[in-house]
C-alpha cells in the first residue's frame, strides 16, 4: 500500500512542503508515496501583492496563477469541492472532502493559512476598508482614486494577523501617494496601534516610529478597537479614545481555520498549538500530524517566509522518516521579510527565535530586493529551491 | 495566596505581546467590576501590562509572583467615566 502524505492548503506553505518532499525522495521510495494537495482554490494567491494594488502599482492579475502550474510532476492536486477538507478524523487517520470523500492519510500537513474575520468588531465591516483580500483591495484603490483630503485612519485591529508590518508599509506608501497627488497638506493620518509600541518586536518599532513622525502621521499606541460607528464615521478604543475618520483602513481581526478549530486540534482562535522544533502538533506527537505557515500559533511573524522555511523543515523530516533514518532538520524560527518604508526605500528584518531583527537603515537597495522578489516569487518561492 | 477572579486565562505558552492581547481580549467581554487574570512567563509583561492597565483606567489588584518566572496579573475592570 501507498505511503499517503496530505497536505491542506495550497498556499505557500503547502505548495514549497509537496514540492520539496517530491524533490528529496528518489527511485523506488518516489514510487510507493503518494503526496496530495488538497486546496478549495484553483488558483494560487501571492498575497503580498494586495498592499500594492490600492496604490494601481500592482494588477491584481498578475497576483495569481494556476496552483496546478506550480507543483513538480507526480504530485495529486484535488482542487473545488475534492480539495476542500471539512472534517478529519485522527483516530481512524482520514480525511473527509466536500464531494462527501473519505481519504486515508499516513502524515497530515496543515497549512491552511489564517482568515479574515471581520465579524470579530462591531461596525468592521460596514465601516473599515482594507488589504487582506483581492476583492477588498480593489474596493480600497477605488476609494483612493476618489479621495480629496480629510482624515484617514490606519493601523490594526488586532494582533496576530497576517504580515506584521503591512499596516506600516501601507501608511507609508499612503503618505508618499498623497504627497505626489499634492493632497498631503489636505490630509490628516492616524495610525492606531493595540500595543504601546507602532510594532510588536522593539527594534522594528524604534526604526518606524521616527519615519511615522518625519513624514506628520500622527501615532496612537495602546489603541485596541472597540467598536466601529459607520453612520457617524468614528472609531473608539477600548482605552476611551475616539477618532472621526473619512477612510478607515484597519487591519481586520484574523482567527486561523475553521477546520482545526472544529475538529478539535486548535485553540479557540484557530491557531494550531505546534512544537515550536519539531513543527509536529502538540498532543499528537505520535500521530505524524504536522502544522506550518499562518495557521500554527508559533511565535513568529505570519508571513510567506516563515511558511516556505517551516515547509523545508516538514518536507526534510518526512523524507527522512521515509527513508528509515532519523530527522534531522529543525526549525529555528528563520524569518525573512522586508518593510517599505516608502519614497523608494526599505529595510529588511532577519530574524529566529533567539536573535531578535537589527533592521538596517532603509535604503534604495532593500526596496530593490523587494521588488525582484514580487517579479519572481512565482520562480524562486514555489519550486523550493532554497 | 491566589486572589479568586471571574476569568482566568492562561498565557504561559505565549510570547510578547501575546499574553497583554489575551488580557486586553478576555477584558472586552467583562462587566464592569469583573475581575480577570492573566499568567504570563514572558518578561515583557511586567512592563506591558501594568502600562496598559493605567492607560485604560482598570485596576491592577495584584501581581503574584509564581514558580518558574511565571507572574499572575489580577486586574479589575472598572467603568469608564464619561
Ligand atoms: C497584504 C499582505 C501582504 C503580505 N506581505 C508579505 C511579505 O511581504 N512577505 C511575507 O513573507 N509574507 C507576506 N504576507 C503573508 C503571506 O502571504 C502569508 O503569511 C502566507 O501566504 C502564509 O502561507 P500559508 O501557506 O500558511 O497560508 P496561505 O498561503 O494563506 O494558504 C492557505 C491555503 O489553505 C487553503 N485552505 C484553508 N482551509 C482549507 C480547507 N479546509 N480545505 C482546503 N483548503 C483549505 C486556503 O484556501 C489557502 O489557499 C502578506 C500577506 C498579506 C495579506
Amino acid at each position: 500500500m501507498h505511503t499517503q502524505v496530505a497536505i491542506i492548503g495550497g498556499g505557500v506553505g503547502g505548495t514549497v512542503t509537496a514540492n520539496r518532499l517530491i524533490k528529496s525522495l528518489h527511485g523506488e521510495r518516489r514510487q510507493t508515496v503518494d503526496i496530495t494537495i488538497y486546496e478549495t482554490k484553483r488558483m494560487h494567491t501571492y498575497q503580498p501583492g494586495w498592499l500594492y494594488v490600492p496604490f494601481s502599482q500592482f494588477r491584481p492579475m498578475t497576483i495569481t496563477r494556476p496552483e496546478v502550474r506550480l507543483l513538480h510532476e507526480g504530485i495529486i492536486l484535488k482542487s473545488g469541492t475534492e480539495g476542500t477538507v471539512t472534517s478529519l478524523d485522527t483516530n481512524t487517520k482520514t480525511l473527509v472532502t466536500a464531494d462527501g470523500i473519505s481519504h486515508r492519510y499516513d502524515y497530515l500537513i496543515f497549512a491552511t493559512g489564517a482568515r479574515n474575520v471581520p465579524e470579530e468588531v462591531a461596525g468592521y465591516a460596514e465601516g473599515s476598508d482594507h488589504f487582506y483580500s483581492e476583492e477588498a483591495a480593489r474596493a480600497l484603490r477605488a476609494k483612493l482614486d476618489a479621495f480629496e483630503g480629510g482624515v484617514i485612519v490606519t493601523g490594526v485591529s488586532s494582533i496576530p494577523h497576517r504580515c506584521p508590518p503591512a499596516p506600516l508599509e501601507f501608511t507609508f506608501l499612503l503618505d508618499d501617494m498623497l504627497r505626489k497627488q499634492g493632497l498631503r497638506e489636505k490630509t490628516e493620518i492616524h495610525y492606531v496601534y493595540p500595543i504601546n509600541r507602532v510594532f510588536p518586536i522593539e527594534s522594528v518599532a524604534e526604526l518606524a516610529a521616527p519615519i511615522l513622525e518625519e513624514r506628520g502621521i500622527q501615532v496612537h499606541t495602546f489603541f485596541n478597537v472597540d467598536e466601529i460607528h459607520p453612520e457617524k464615521k468614528l472609531v473608539t478604543s477600548l482605552e476611551g479614545e475616539e477618532l472621526s475618520y473619512d477612510l478607515l483602513v484597519l487591519t481586520p481581526p484574523h482567527q486561523g481555520s475553521a477546520l482545526a478549530k472544529q475538529s478539535g486540534i486548535s485553540d479557540a482562535d484557530g491557531w494550531i498549538p505546534t512544537d515550536h522544533h519539531t513543527l509536529r502538533v502538540k498532543g499528537y506527537e505520535d500521530a505524524n500530524i504536522f502544522a506550518i505557515g499562518d495557521s500554527t500559533d508559533l511565535p513568529v511573524s505570519k508571513s510567506g517566509a516563515a511558511a516556505h522555511f517551516e515547509g523545508i523543515v516538514v518536507a526534510e523530516t518526512i523524507a527522512d522518516e521515509l527513508r528509515g533514518r532519523a530527522p534531522a532538520h529543525t526549525y529555528e524560527g528563520r524569518v525573512v521579510c522586508f518593510l517599505e518604508t516608502g519614497r523608494n526605500q526599505a529595510s529588511i528584518l532577519w530574524f529566529d527565535y533567539k536573535h531578535p531583527p537589527k533592521p538596517p537603515k532603509p535604503s534604495l537597495f532593500w526596496h530593490l530586493d523587494k521588488t525582484a522578489l514580487n517579479r519572481f516569487y512565482w520562480e524562486i518561492i514555489p519550486p523550493a529551491i532554497a | 495566596m491566589t486572589l479568586p477572579v471571574d476569568r482566568e486565562i492562561d498565557a504561559r505558552g505565549s510570547h510578547c505581546p501575546g499574553p497583554l492581547m489575551e488580557l486586553i481580549r478576555g477584558s472586552k467581554s467583562l462587566a464592569d467590576g469583573q475581575t480577570i487574570a492573566v499568567l504570563s512567563a514572558d518578561a515583557g509583561s511586567k512592563k506591558d501590562i501594568p502600562i496598559w492597565v493605567e492607560k485604560a483606567g482598570y485596576k491592577l489588584l495584584a501581581v503574584e509572583e509564581q514558580e518558574n518566572g511565571v507572574a499572575r496579573f489580577v486586574v479589575q475592570k472598572v467603568a469608564r467615566k464619561s
